[in-house]
């Protein structure tokens, strides 16, 4: 598994007709490549690299619904300090929210540059998404900032503390996504699309898709339903 | 990218939009990440119109908003993160099922606990309430007062006499 595109899929007409190597199709197209299926062997370094990470992420979500479980416990107790309907600006989230969201579609079109091994391409889509994901940070940061200047910080509540604990978790993840970003782009640049190289870069992209479905999450129930209460 | 691929009736219908697919293939991709940020988009635009102008019958607003970010997160799986159950997924299949077992166990569990709890602690309010109305009653010219003053003779526990 040392060349370049051992790694993705090739053989693309063979593929279009039996994607997964079944070999159940009526002309008997193809011999059973998928793991599991006897014939099949080891599944691919892509696929086992993909699990693996997608185990570590998994792990991480359990550990935001802790956070969020604290946060559902807590945030009616705000001590007779200020709650989400007075302290929190939809506009501000919902221009996080695009940025996060815009964010992950760039990520994505990272991957398929990689596909093609474009390195341009690469190197813009990547910038457009670390670009984006520090406009997310600065919002993030900014918001927090004015919430301590205003004696809102985390000692104020224990609605606050679940708050700041909450969404700073996802305001972290995102600060080491964006230097593993640059990361990427580095070793990219130095060593090109190597097959070891490439599922860095597509577990680079699951981390930061599973960071944009925490913040649904999160908009949703701190910022949105805080605003309802 | 040729239409006749999308076309072909032998076409395996387990892979995720844009999850496989060879080097000329990656319009089908790119195609799939529109799709992908088209619908995200959407859910989320419609998530804070629902705040926003309260279009929707109030009480049901939250229930809205869970559908919305549900179906958002499912909408995230597929075409961004290619969460498939094709023969090469099902593993991660699996684990999803699994990581969604243990928040909802995780959440749902604290929640359950945590409002058992409160409805314990409230078993004590009509004394506790009593306790405070006596309390802001006191004047501030007796500090020496009672901390726990006596129960009104007629709610008195069954079997004490009442104090003189």
């Amino acid at each position: 598994m040392t060349s370049g595109t051992a790694a993705l899929p090739s053989g693309g007409a063979k593929r279009r007709h039996d994607p997964n190597r079944l070999g159940h199709l009526s002309g008997g197209q193809g011999t059973s490549r998928a793991s599991g299926h006897g014939t099949g062997g080891p599944a691919p370094k892509r696929i086992v690299v993909g699990y693996g990470f997608w185990l570590f992420i998994l792990s991480d979500i359990v550990m935001f619904s802790a956070f969020f479980a604290s946060y559902a416990v807590l945030h009616n107790g705000t001590d007779g300090g200020p709650d989400g309907r007075e302290l929190f600006d939809l506009g501000n989230t919902a221009v996080e929210t695009g940025c996060l969201l815009l964010s992950s579609f760039t990520c994505g079109l990272a991957s398929l540059a990689v596909i093609v091994r474009r390195k341009l391409a690469f190197y813009a889509a990547m910038a457009v998404t670390g670009l984006l994901g520090a406009t997310f940070i600065g919002l993030e940061a900014n918001e927090f900032a004015g919430l301590v200047m205003k004696g809102d910080g985390p000692d104020r509540s224990a609605f606050l503390s679940s708050f700041f604990s909450l969404v700073g978790l996802h305001g972290i993840h995102v600060s080491i996504g964006l230097l593993w970003l640059l990361t990427m782009m580095a070793q990219v640049f130095a060593k090109g699309f190597r097959s070891d190289i490439n599922r860095r870069v597509m577990c680079f992209a699951l981390f930061w898709h599973a960071l944009d479905i925490v913040w649904v999450a999160l908009f949703t129930v701190v910022y949105l339903m805080g605003v309802l209460a | 990218m040729t239409d006749t691929a999308s076309d072909d009736p032998s076409r395996h219908s387990d892979t995720a939009p844009g999850a496989e697919f060879g080097e000329e293939d990656v319009g089908e991709g790119f195609r799939a990440y529109v799709m992908g940020l088209a619908l995200a988009s959407l859910l989320t635009v419609a998530s804070f119109i629902t705040v926003k102008f309260h279009f929707v019958y109030a009480p049901a607003i939250p229930v809205a908003l869970f559908t919305f970010a549900i179906a958002q997160m499912g909408v995230h799986l597929v075409f961004f993160l290619h969460i498939t159950t094709g023969p090469d997924n099902i593993n991660n299949s699996m684990a999803l099922a699994f990581g969604v077992l243990i928040v909802f166990l995780l959440m749902g569990g604290s929640l359950w606990i945590m409002s058992h709890l409160n409805g314990n602690m409230q078993l004590m309010n009509p004394y506790m309430q009593m306790h405070e109305m006596h309390m802001q009653q006191a004047s501030p010219d007796q500090p020496d007062q009672q901390l726990m003053p006596p129960l009104p003779p007629d709610r008195q526990p069954a079997g004490k006499a009442p104090q003189p």
